[in-house]
């Protein structure tokens, strides 16, 4: 995915400015700032959700800057959306067929919930209960899970240990891995930089609407701005 | 006791023609939150188109599917040229604009095909059947079981296809089912179709044993709206419930307090549910 000059606003106010991007297939990119720095924008722009103002979004060569939300899953991105989002009211094997309602080959969504549970095992002994009756890690893997049932090439990830128990983030980290394992590029969007950054390939820092920062995501670890903005580590 | 399963009877049969009414309102609400007042004009409409299929040979029941398939694209065309625009603007735009669809139908039905009562000429099943102690015209017993089997197959639908699933989906969040790639304006046209299809169906059964005339659905539609809110806003089961309760409370108001007053006990439990679980009875949150 190659994203040129972006610029998002909402009501007048500016939410993302000049915004560059690259992600290469199969890798994990994780997008870091502040509440507010435009992560979320940046996905919604991307799905379809938000209309980009100016910029290009491309996607396998194809521009999808302008292409309706309902689109794009088709075009192979997942946006996991932040506050999970699962379908409360349906169970759990309904909320994974929904993630697949682009695709109807029954092989595909074999094959693909059997990914999805050896991501999250949990989901196979909670099959048919109501997603509502899901503790929030659970919900958290329901709704990785549903944004791999389609198939996507690229998953689009919005703070998907938000909230978690600090026990449950390795589970769900474990699990966003083996997607990017199986060839997936993962976009990550994350306030809890440091296992963002551990778990990434490469990593932008967005602040106020604009890329300050891009590169390897060991080397971010170790740069003095994001130790000191993010990881709570002085550089004195 | 004779007389106690007779009203039973006659109670549930009533019920279920109110449920197919009922489930087509609730549906719609339930999909894309519009309360369609003019559900009932709806009602109206398939019931004359049902007499003039009538009127050039074709029975109610033969008709019927092609008034549910006339009113399913009737349907998805009052959602693309009016529900989708008024969708768009603030909430009470649905609540306006679909009462206003109510006037311009009854209006224009009035104009058009006066305010007598019009009835299908020599209707068919109008013989009276014995079971046991209960007697039963054949035109009511063929009316709740169809009614019956459409809002069963209504339910299947909603709950065991794919489109039924995207339904559910958008009925609990547009953003979630978007990202899940539903075409929200597609699914809400079929849901609106769909609801407009049941109200055909119902129409045409009701042509059996009922006139019409340009107020004909209005009756139907207020039962409609209190079995909807007994039942729980946009849940099909609610609406099965909720319609075979008002259907029982009217017949056995109606026989043991006076005829008129057969909508008391009716709105006594509507009353009641409202103050004590307005969520209705099967209903969320």
């Amino acid at each position: 995915m190659e994203i040129d000059g972006l610029a998002v606003g909402y009501d007048g106010m500016r939410a993302l400015q000049d915004v560059s991007l690259r992600a290469e297939a199969g890798t994990i990119v994780a997008l870091v700032g502040a509440n507010g720095a435009g992560k979320t924008s940046l996905l919604r722009a991307i799905s379809g959700l938000v209309r980009a103002e100016r910029g290009t979004i491309r996607f396998d060569g194809a521009d999808i800057t302008r292409t309706p939300a309902h689109r794009i899953v088709r075009r192979g991105i997942a946006h996991v959306p932040e506050g999970r989002r699962v379908f409360a009211s349906a169970t759990v094997h309904d909320n994974l067929l929904l993630g697949a309602y682009v695709d109807r080959n029954a092989a595909h969504r074999k094959a693909r919930l059997e990914a999805a549970f050896a991501a999250f095992p949990i989901l196979r002994e909670r099959l048919e209960q109501r997603a509502s009756t899901l503790s929030g890690g659970e919900q958290q893997m329901l709704a990785i899970a549903r944004g791999t049932m389609s198939g996507p090439r690229l998953l689009m990830l919005d703070e998907p240990s938000l909230g978690l128990a600090p026990l449950l983030i390795p589970q769900i980290y474990a699990g966003i891995r083996a997607v990017a394992a199986g060839g997936t590029t993962v976009l990550l969007v994350e306030q809890n930089v440091r296992e963002a950054l551990r778990a990434a390939d490469t990593a932008y820092v967005l602040q106020t609407g604009r890329v300050v920062l891009h590169g390897a995501a060991r080397d971010l670890i170790g740069d003095p701005l994001v130790q000191e903005a993010f990881l709570g580590i002085s550089a004195a | 006791m004779d007389t106690f399963a007779q009203l039973l009877v006659g109670g549930l049969l009533t019920g279920l023609v109110f449920a197919l009414v009922a489930v087509g309102l609730t549906l719609v609400y339930g999909v894309m939150d519009v309360v369609n007042f003019a559900h009932g004009e709806f009602l109206m409409l398939s019931m004359y188109a049902a007499l003039g299929l009538a009127l050039i040979g074709i029975g109610p029941l033969l008709g019927l599917p092609l008034v549910a398939i006339a009113l399913f694209l009737f349907g998805i065309v009052v959602y693309r040229v009016f529900i989708r625009r008024l969708l768009a603007g603030p909430s009470e735009a649905t609540v306006f604009g679909t009462f206003g669809l109510l006037v311009l139908l009854q209006g224009a039905a009035q104009a058009t095909l006066t305010s007598d009562f019009q009835s299908v000429p020599n209707p068919p099943l109008q013989g009276t059947i014995h079971l046991g102690p209960i007697a039963l015209s054949q035109a009511t017993l063929v009316e709740g079981i169809g009614a019956l089997v459409l809002t069963a197959s209504l339910f299947a639908f909603v709950e065991y296809t794919e489109t039924g699933r995207a339904m559910r989906a958008l009925a609990e969040d547009r953003v979630a089912a978007t990202l899940m790639g539903i075409d929200v304006q597609r699914v809400n046209g079929l849901a609106f179709g769909i609801g407009a299809a049941c109200v055909g169906a119902a129409g045409s059964l009701l042509m059996l044993s009922y006139p019409v005339y340009p107020t004909a659905g209005a009756p139907f539609a207020l039962t409609a709206f209190v079995v909807v809110a007994l039942g729980g806003f946009g849940s099909i089961q609610g609406a099965l419930v909720g319609a075979l309760l008002v259907g029982l409370l009217e017949v056995f108001g109606g026989f043991y307090l006076a005829p008129e007053l057969k909508m008391v006990p009716v709105y006594v439990a509507y009353l009641a549910v409202v103050l004590l679980r307005p969520q209705g009875l099967l209903g969320r949150r």
